[in-house]
């Protein structure tokens, strides 16, 4: 082996270093920010192309928008898909059903959720973390499968049904599956670790004392809940609740499994015109106005947010 | 604490945890039921289990599944990495806003928006550029490493920005390259945070069904999408077993590491001592 060879080696590492400072920052901003923008943010300007074509019978099921012809090109913007929407009071109800499902499931599992979160962090240490490990087994297991256990339960052949008919209060089963009732179950079955997951990080942090001093001054439990341990557990409150509403809102398998063909919600709404109509426009619209009257609320709502909790900090 | 409420706090957690595991333990001992009604128990067997393994339709999506899996963890913590270390480290650079907002955004995006939204990119894609030619694994892949990276991204820069900077700084201070400081100091750092990361994006790829609906081709059934399929028509006792199983496993993975963590928490506070003695 010559001496040269490790000279060489180092100059061209020498070479690569100077180009990586040079350059590195701009590599290691890049590459995720192509990746995002090529597979997150472009599709949405093509949806937001499609929500503007009509449907066809073609591969792919709808017009372009743009013709070439020889002067050059011609843009036809359909807002028919739009006015649909507008139209059919469909939309506007299952937009509309989403929100109030989500909101009363968001409210059910926070009340569910406060009192298991304020048992886990009042826990004695190693009860504590089994409790906690407990809550967070189930968030790790199939969704699906969580969402597929009601239906055994909740079933017109279901366990209930089969225990109530055994016992003879009822003669008739229950129709209990595909109603709004078994939705909410089902969101708050699969969402309930994500309210108490923020809840428990918020009071178990909580100064004991401050309850303490409350109660030794003659304040009443109830009181003192009110007054000091709920005001200082808002921050998990809100996330809790995020947590739960901002997935529950967007659902689609469970109203789906759980859910009557009446619950109408918008994910759902979504789907159906995608796969069963194959009405790829309509689709795309509806995707339009879930995220401007959905999305970037919540978006606009987190923002405000995080920017009041710095300013308090 | 008065006796009252400490009485209602347990009930509360009895009631809770009741409510939690009930429904997942009938579907466990109703996997060994020999009848395929959920109502009637007519005896011991391991029969659905049997069936489920001769299955072909369902080992195949198995497997699809954990390639799948396998593949947009990885791929989105090698993107989600560098993505939290920009946002908690690089300070501001132009299109910062745009960048925090397109991870910020996947997060809270309704999974029907994000799956019709790539499947529209695929086929455009397709039509522009004859890449992807027909949808499969490729780009059910694509698809979760996108929404995983962000994911990713997320633990990460919440543990970087959690993470005392005075060594990275103290290595800088002495000459060491940034490349060498992420790698030699950041990154052991931050291990567990990405291993966090992976477990995370792996577990939500492959209990992923809206998004690989949408963007799945002939051929490329996932699990979820094939226990979706024969779960529309009512309670089977096939997809009990597979549930028994999966719970199962993930059981055992939640204690091994529950364990793991616990132990060497436990090295690190007998280490100083060791050190004194």
């Amino acid at each position: 082996m010559t001496s040269d060879t490790p000279e060489k080696s180092l100059s061209l590492k020498q070479r690569f270093d100077r180009w990586m400072i040079k350059h590195g920052r701009v590599l290691v901003i890049g590459i995720p920010y192509i990746w995002l923008f090529l597979f997150f943010l472009v599709p949405f300007l093509i949806v937001l192309k499609i929500s503007f074509a009509m449907a066809e019978y073609a591969q792919p099921p709808y017009s372009s928008l743009f013709d070439w012809i020889e002067e050059g090109v011609t843009v036809t913007l359909n807002f028919g898909n739009y006015l649909f929407l507008l139209s059919d009071s469909l939309y506007a109800t299952a937009y509309l059903n989403s929100i109030r499902i989500a909101a009363i499931s968001t409210v059910i599992t926070l009340l569910i959720g406060y009192p298991m979160a304020y048992g886990i962090a009042r826990a004695r240490g190693s009860v504590r973390s089994i409790l906690l490990m407990l809550v967070i087994l189930p968030f790790w297991t199939s969704f699906l499968i969580r969402v597929y256990a009601w239906i055994g339960i909740l079933d017109r052949e279901g366990l209930i049904n089969a225990f109530l008919l055994w016992t003879g209060i009822i003669t008739e089963p229950l129709i209990m599956r595909q109603t709004e009732g078994a939705v909410f179950v089902g969101i708050v079955y699969t969402y309930l670790p994500f309210m108490i997951l923020p809840l428990y990080s918020t009071l178990e942090k909580m100064d004991v004392s401050l309850i303490e001093a409350a109660l030794d001054l003659g304040c009443k439990p109830w009181k003192a809940f009110l007054k000091v341990t709920l005001p200082l557990s808002m921050p998990g409150v809100l996330a809790g609740s995020l947590l739960v509403f901002i997935p529950s809102v967007g659902e689609f398998v469970i109203p789906e499994l759980l859910g009557g063909p009446n619950t109408l919600m918008i994910g759902r709404t979504l789907w159906n015109e995608f796969f069963a109509n194959r009405d790829w426009p309509i689709a795309s619209a509806v995707a339009i106005a879930m995220l401007v009257f959905l999305v970037v609320p919540i978006m606009w709502f987190q923002h405000t947010q995080s920017k009041q909790e710095e300013r308090q900090s | 604490m008065s006796g009252k409420r400490s009485t209602f706090l347990i009930s509360a957690l009895v009631f809770g945890f009741a409510f939690l595991y009930v429904p997942i333990l009938l579907v466990m001992i109703y996997s060994f039921n020999e009848g395929k009604l959920v109502t009637v128990w007519t005896g011991f067997s391991t029969k659905w289990y049997v069936s489920l393994f001769s299955n072909d339709g369902m080992i195949d999506a198995a497997w699809n599944s954990l390639r799948i899996g396998v593949m947009s963890a990885t791929l989105a913590l090698a993107l989600g990495t560098p993505a939290g270390l920009v946002m908690s480290r690089f300070g501001r650079f132009k299109g910062r806003t745009l960048f925090s907002g397109m991870i910020a955004a996947p997060l809270v995006m309704p999974e029907v928006i994000t799956g019709l939204s790539l499947l529209l990119l695929f086929v455009t894609l397709e039509q522009m550029v004859g890449w992807p030619a027909g949808r499969g694994i490729s780009t059910i892949t694509i698809a979760h490493t996108t929404f995983c990276a962000a994911y990713v991204a997320v633990v990460v820069q919440s543990r970087l920005s959690g993470m005392d900077t005075s060594v990275e700084e103290a290595a800088m201070d002495l000459g060491a390259k940034p490349a060498k400081i992420f790698f030699v100091i950041t990154l052991p750092m931050i291990l567990p945070a990405l291993l966090a990361g992976w477990l995370l994006s792996f577990t939500l790829s492959l209990d992923d069904l809206v998004i690989a609906s949408f963007v799945a081709g002939p051929g490329s059934t996932t699990l979820p999408m094939k226990v979706f399929s024969s779960v529309r028509l009512g309670v089977s006792p096939e997809i009990n077993a597979l549930a028994t199983l999966i719970i199962l496993a993930v059981s055992a993975m939640i204690l091994i590491s529950s364990l793991l963590i616990l132990r060497s928490e436990r090295n690190r506070s007998r280490a100083p001592s060791t050190e004194e003695a």
